[in-house]
């Protein structure tokens, strides 16, 4: 044990010392190189000139390596690898493409992300917003509040074990440890195997997501709640407005900025969702989405990387417009303020 | 907020309980595993979590003594001794001596076997068995019994998966690739943010634009091409494909277009007067950028590291693919993900490892949820 920790506190040091050496290590020599002090005016000017030039560079060009090889040259290579046959050698032009579109599984994905996109966003969006209204109006909101948003620290994996467990069967019969199947014997109903119902198992699966996301929409349509000014409320309670009509009215028109980008937000993580179904069901009873898909053509068989690449594009040209105006939107909200 | 003052107590009720509905329903499901982490690994199995404090029931099998045991006394041969091992606080309260019948007879009650055999199983596991004939066999009578064991609460389950699991080490492994993927974005990103907020060269513009483009890039286009180029610099220099430094450099190439972005707009709203003053004073832009800069930028420092830490550390797939599953590298979440595989229904193992492997974001998250908030709409963003 004692090893262990010395050795990782060591690759951490060496790590982090690393990158602290480069910064400090570059501009020291760019200094020794050009130096600005104790040369004659003259050069000393030319000097400082020549670090304004080379100095943001320095700067910069960590950042500009790290960016060009995870990001641009992967975004490239996975279109160009979409193109090719499972090893990257052989162009086969749109035949991965053919073949996804034919393929039972990916069409089966595909439906699967549709209903998630359908439901997950609204599900967590209302709920939230009915938590963030709700929450406004007692002593105890903030409290409140923290545990629902909890949810949001628990990485999937941790989440699917959770739900797993909430889910568990054990046959007719016997006690359910599973406090979904505990309820449903104790109201008198059969326990089932939830995650393994086709097409119903889905939802389950939404739950985790739902759970995990709602408390993000509250704290953001909270904050936004807060920003409306009271006197637009009080005009309607004084021209006697309903708490509903309140809501509905007053108030949602006002943060329908807010929602848009929450609502764009939890859409794009669910077109990426993947760890949820990898732990609970791993694609298997027609739960199977996109993400997942992918990360199985990686590895299935030795891993086909031209039909892995195709999903990725297609998971990106779904991604990219909703991203696009999110940012858009994210930017036009907080310029606001 | 507005209408509280109208409304009746009823509906001010009502309130109260709806949000109370909701914190159950959002607290109950992390509950059961803490719950269920500390308990006994036979009572969790036998009854729901939710009764963790009431006793618990189960009917189970054990065997008498043999004919060995027996002595005579008034004329009648008799096997006494106890079902319980010593030291059990399980309480006997029905037995039977015919598995379809397990809990025919109360326990302290007299069975009559039949042929004159009588059976009286106590409380606390002592039994006497009594025949007019002399025992024969090799082999004790099996008897059944229904035992009610009191709530019993344990540490022995973190024990178990922290040292004969493997999930301390995994603790660990999460922790060395944590760390450095936190602090070495953050580290890269203040000085880019800071070179394209307050320093002039050409083509700034064009990069802030790529930056920002990059953010709309899913991660899942980068890992083909990245794990092909791993095994190619793997197999060309004979070093390891999977490697901490080869995740450390992933993660902040997933990371830094969000961190850019962020620290950047953070940077640029600094007041130009600092800036400016210092420079008049002599100070370089390395100087001005360590000592005034990143003290100044310390909220959004703390925003991204705290968005950036729970990230790695919540990470599944970016650690799948370029980390090994071997003991020295794999990470909890990998690690949680082969324990459901492996040990699918000892709940007692899954409940503890996935409690630990959520601590440490919580903890994370109650001590600085502030920070936490206040990047989470910049930070929205990013999403998975």
């Amino acid at each position: 044990m004692a090893s262990q920790i010395f050795s990782a506190v060591l690759v951490i040091v060496i790590g982090v010392g690393g990158c602290v050496a480069y910064f400090w290590g570059a501009n020291k020599l760019l200094d020794l190189v050009f130096p600005a002090h104790g040369v004659s005016g003259g050069a000393a000017v030319d000097n400082l000139r020549r670090q304004g030039l080379i100095r943001p560079w320095l700067f910069i060009g960590p950042a500009m390596l790290i960016l060009i090889v995870y990001l641009i040259y992967p975004v490239i290579d996975t279109l160009w690898l979409s193109f090719h046959d499972r090893g990257g050698q052989n162009f086969i032009g749109l035949a991965n493409y053919e073949w996804a579109f034919g393929d039972r599984e990916f069409r089966n994905s595909i439906l699967n992300n549709v209903l998630w996109l359908a439901v997950v966003p609204a599900a967590c969006t209302f709920l939230g917003l009915i938590i963030a209204v709700l929450t406004d109006r007692i002593w105890w909101g903030t409290i409140a509040k923290s545990l629902i948003f909890l949810p949001l620290a628990i990485s999937f994996v941790g989440a699917s074990v959770i739900w797993k467990f909430i889910y568990e069967y054990k046959g007719e019969g016997q006690t359910q440890i599973g406090i979904l199947n505990a309820i449903v014997t104790g109201l008198g109903g059969d326990p089932h195997v939830w995650i393994s119902i086709p097409f119903w198992n889905n939802f389950f699966l939404m739950v985790i997501l739902i759970w995990i996301q709602t408390g993000f929409a509250m704290v953001i349509l909270s904050s936004a709640l807060r920003g409306i000014p009271e006197e637009t409320i009080e005009a309607a309670v004084i021209d006697g407005a309903n708490p509903f009509q309140i809501f509905w009215k007053i108030m949602v028109p006002q943060i329908w900025g807010t929602i848009a980008v929450v609502w764009t937000t939890i859409t794009i993580l669910v077109l990426k969702v993947f760890d949820i179904v990898l732990t609970m069901t791993n694609g298997q009873w027609n739960s199977q989405v996109l993400a997942n898909l992918m990360f199985d053509w990686m590895f299935r068989g030795g891993g086909d990387f031209g039909r892995g690449a195709t999903i990725a594009i297609i998971i990106m040209i779904a991604v990219i417009p909703i991203m696009v105006w999110n940012i858009r939107q994210a930017n036009k909200e907080t310029g606001g303020h | 907020m507005a209408g509280s003052s109208g409304k009746s107590v009823v509906g001010r009720f009502g309130v109260h309980l709806a949000v109370l509905f909701f914190v159950a329903l959002w607290t109950v499901p992390t509950l059961g595993i803490l719950v269920s982490s500390l308990r006994d690994k036979d009572q969790i199995i036998a009854s729901g979590w939710w009764t963790a404090l009431t006793s618990s029931t189960r009917t189970e099998a054990g065997r008498l003594g043999t004919a060995a045991d027996q002595v005579e006394k008034d004329g009648r041969f008799q096997i006494a001794g106890n079902l319980f091992e010593e030291g059990e606080s399980r309480k006997i309260t029905a037995f039977g001596t015919r598995s379809q019948e397990p809990t025919r007879y109360k326990a302290g009650e007299v069975a009559d076997l039949g042929d004159g055999e009588t059976l009286q199983v106590n409380e606390d596991g002592s039994y006497v068995y009594a025949s007019p004939k002399a025992f024969e066999g090799e082999r004790g009578r099996r008897v059944y019994y229904s035992a009610s064991s009191p709530p019993k609460f344990t540490t022995q389950n973190y024990r178990t998966v922290l040292f004969s699991e493997g999930i301390g080490r995994s603790f660990l492994n999460s922790l060395t690739v944590t760390i450095p993927a936190t602090v070495i974005p953050i580290l890269i990103a203040a000085f880019a943010a800071y070179a394209l907020a307050w320093m002039r060269f050409p083509g700034r513009a064009l990069l802030i634009a790529v930056i920002i483009g990059l953010l709309v890039v899913p991660l899942q286009m980068s890992l083909i091409p990245l794990l092909k180029l791993y095994n190619g610099v793997g197999t060309f220099f004979g070093v390891p494909s999977k490697t901490y430094l080869g995740i450390w450099l992933a993660h902040t190439g997933f990371g830094l277009p969000f961190a850019i972005y962020l620290l950047r707009s953070y940077i640029a709203g600094l007041p130009r007067e600092i800036m400016e003053s210092a420079r008049i004073d002599g100070a370089s832009d390395f100087e001005i950028f360590v000592k005034i800069v990143l003290p100044l930028s310390f909220p959004v420092l703390a925003s991204f590291a705290i968005f950036q830490f729970l990230w790695v550390w919540n990470d599944l797939l970016v650690a799948m693919v370029f980390l090994g599953t071997e003991a020295d590298q794999i990470v909890l979440t990998a690690k949680l993900n082969a324990l459901l595989g492996s040990r699918g229904g000892d709940w007692e193992i899954l409940t503890t490892s996935a409690f630990v492997t959520i601590i440490v974001p919580l903890i994370v998250f109650f001590s600085l949820q502030r920070y936490f908030v206040r990047g989470l709409l910049a930070g929205s963003v990013k999403g998975g």
